[in-house]
């Protein structure tokens, strides 16, 4: 399960960081640093953290299937 | 099939193809798919990896707060794509609508997206290059490898360019403790994408923060011991530092060699297209069947004297690949300009760098609010009389006030009272941009001339 912060959009709100502390931190101010990456432990304050952000800037997708690889045929 | 008929059949059973797996590449597809085609797509990268996000790389990869194997990006929607990775696409036949790859394929298409971006500009001797302990910072193999010896028992790291990616690479260095040197040709850091003004707040916290700045000086050689490993560079000013490690952070080249002899208007300054990304052809002519987006992409913006921009902004990725994907299997009418407002971001020695705009294209600047001295403040600049651009340093919630203005084309200098000013007066002064016929290397907006005709930019090396 895998996440991603608009950091256009993001304005250091840092609701995230208070709901999910283990996936977001502030660097200084109000620079944001994510864990690209959570599990099922996770999820529910992942979840929160998305709904709270204010200018809505997280992205989460749930699914954990990776990309086929490398395919050699012609298409 | 032509534009705009058989938009329909395209729709249905047409085949796309995307080359270039990264995010641009990504989010197109998502809408491709998003808005209802239903035929075949192809997407190709020459990475093994599937698309994966860039900015923590030069970040929190660095500190060891996430892998750089865990940046894979998340996904809206299943994209059911036929995925060709680890392989490059080598040429474009447009006669025969089809890319070749590098192993011999040839992929067919009704519909080509281009979203290659860049890579990082390596160092310009070879030879040099290959020493052991000589890194460049672009992919997820290069910030793993850089971050393994970052945290090998390094005594001290040299960063060779101050731009964005230089700056973040010492501000990392420092939190994790070790000593580094930056060598920045010009007069500050960061001062190609927001002047000298600003320049000297970076310079200020660089040093701040215990780097080795040294500005007004290139490195003219690394030096490796008998074994090939990096031993010693040496500077421009005569002086030479003992190094193990030198990240060279000389600005990004775009991917378009793949291009040459097609016949698309692609060269070292990216693929020139129009606002909707639709690619022209070296006549100045719209293909209409082959589109470009993200980093590689130029086109022009009402906004900003109908220059043509090339952006490497994240956001420019994601909003440019939208469009493109949407004006892909739409007919003439449906299709959108893409106006997005330049916009990014930095992190470094823990402060939130922001920008919206074109700071480069400024002619004026004032601080609005804070006060340089406090490095956390908000400066606009002007350009002929009307806001082009903001820079915040820890101010990001007062640029989406700017963003409004820029689009707006608000007068300036700015006549309203702003909140947190803490000079009296908004005496305009000179940015201080380097003479823009001077390459340098930390813009991460370039501005180029309006036709093909008009590129006159040519690279001179750092020893120069």
């Amino acid at each position: 399960m895998r996440l991603v912060v608009d950091l256009n959009r993001c304005q250091g709100f840092a609701q995230c960081v208070f709901l999910a502390p283990d996936i977001f931190a502030l660097h200084g101010e109000e620079a944001l640093l994510f864990s690209p990456r959570f599990d099922e432990a996770q999820r529910d304050r992942v979840q929160k953290a998305a709904a709270a952000c204010p200018v809505q800037a997280i992205l989460v997708d749930y699914s954990d299937e990776p990309t086929q690889g490398v395919q050699s045929h012609v298409g | 099939m032509s534009a705009d008929t058989d938009v329909e059949v395209l729709r249905r059973q047409g085949r796309i193809v995307v080359v270039g797996a990264s995010l641009a590449g990504l989010r197109a597809a998502e809408t491709l798919r998003e808005q209802g085609f239903t035929g075949s797509l192809t997407m190709i990268g020459d990475e093994p990896y599937e698309p994966y996000d860039r900015p923590p790389l030069s970040k929190q990869a660095l500190l060891g707060r996430a892998r750089p194997e865990d940046t894979a990006l998340p996904r809206r929607r299943d994209i059911d794509a036929e995925w060709r990775l680890g392989v490059a696409a080598e040429s474009l036949d447009r006669a025969a609508k089809q890319v070749r790859l590098a192993n011999g394929d040839t992929v067919p298409y009704d519909r080509l997206l281009i979203t290659t971006g860049t890579r990082a500009r390596p160092w310009f001797h070879p030879e040099e290059a290959a020493l052991d302990g000589v890194f460049g910072l672009r992919t997820r193999d290069d910030s793993a490898r850089l971050r393994r010896k970052l945290t090998g028992g390094v005594a001290r790291v040299l960063v060779i360019g101050a731009g964005f990616t230089g700056s973040e690479v010492a501000s990392a260095c420092r939190e994790l403790g070790l000593e580094v040197t930056v060598a920045e040709r010009g007069p500050a850091p960061l001062v190609g994408a927001l002047g000298g003004v600003i320049g000297a707040v970076a310079d200020r916290l660089q040093r701040k923060h215990g780097v080795d700045l040294r500005c007004g000086v290139s490195v003219t050689a690394l030096e490796g011991d008998d074994v090939g490993r990096l031993r010693r560079a040496h500077l421009s000013d005569g002086s030479a530092i003992d190094v193990e490690v030198a990240v060279v952070s000389l600005g990004a080249m775009r991917n378009t060699e793949w291009l040459a002899g097609s016949g698309v208007a692609a060269g070292p300054r990216g693929i020139a297209c129009d606002a909707g990304c639709r690619v022209f052809d070296v006549n100045g002519i719209v293909t209409d069947d082959i589109y470009a987006a993200g980093d590689v992409a130029r086109s022009p913006h009402p906004l900003f004297d109908y220059q043509f921009l090339a952006l490497e902004h994240w956001g420019n990725a994601v909003e440019q690949a939208e469009v493109a994907a949407h004006n892909m299997i739409c007919a003439g009418p449906d299709r959108r300009p893409h106006l997005w407002l330049p916009m990014f971001w930095s992190s470094q020695f823990g402060v939130n760098i922001k920008s919206v705009g074109v700071p480069s294209l400024g002619d004026h600047l004032v601080v609005a609010q804070g006060t340089l001295t406090e490095e956390r403040f908000v400066a606009v600049y002007g350009y002929r009389g009307r806001v082009i651009a903001a820079v915040a340093f820890d101010g990001a919630r007062w640029l989406g006030f700017y963003e409004q203005q820029i689009a707006a084309g608000a007068p300036f200098p700015p006549e309203y009272r702003t909140v947190d000013r803490r000079t009296e007066t908004l005496d305009p002064i000179d940015p201080a941009f380097p003479d823009p016929h001077l390459p340098t290397h930390g813009a991460t907006v370039t501005l180029t001339g309006h036709s093909p005709s008009e590129r006159r930019v040519t690279f001179v090396p750092a020893h120069a």
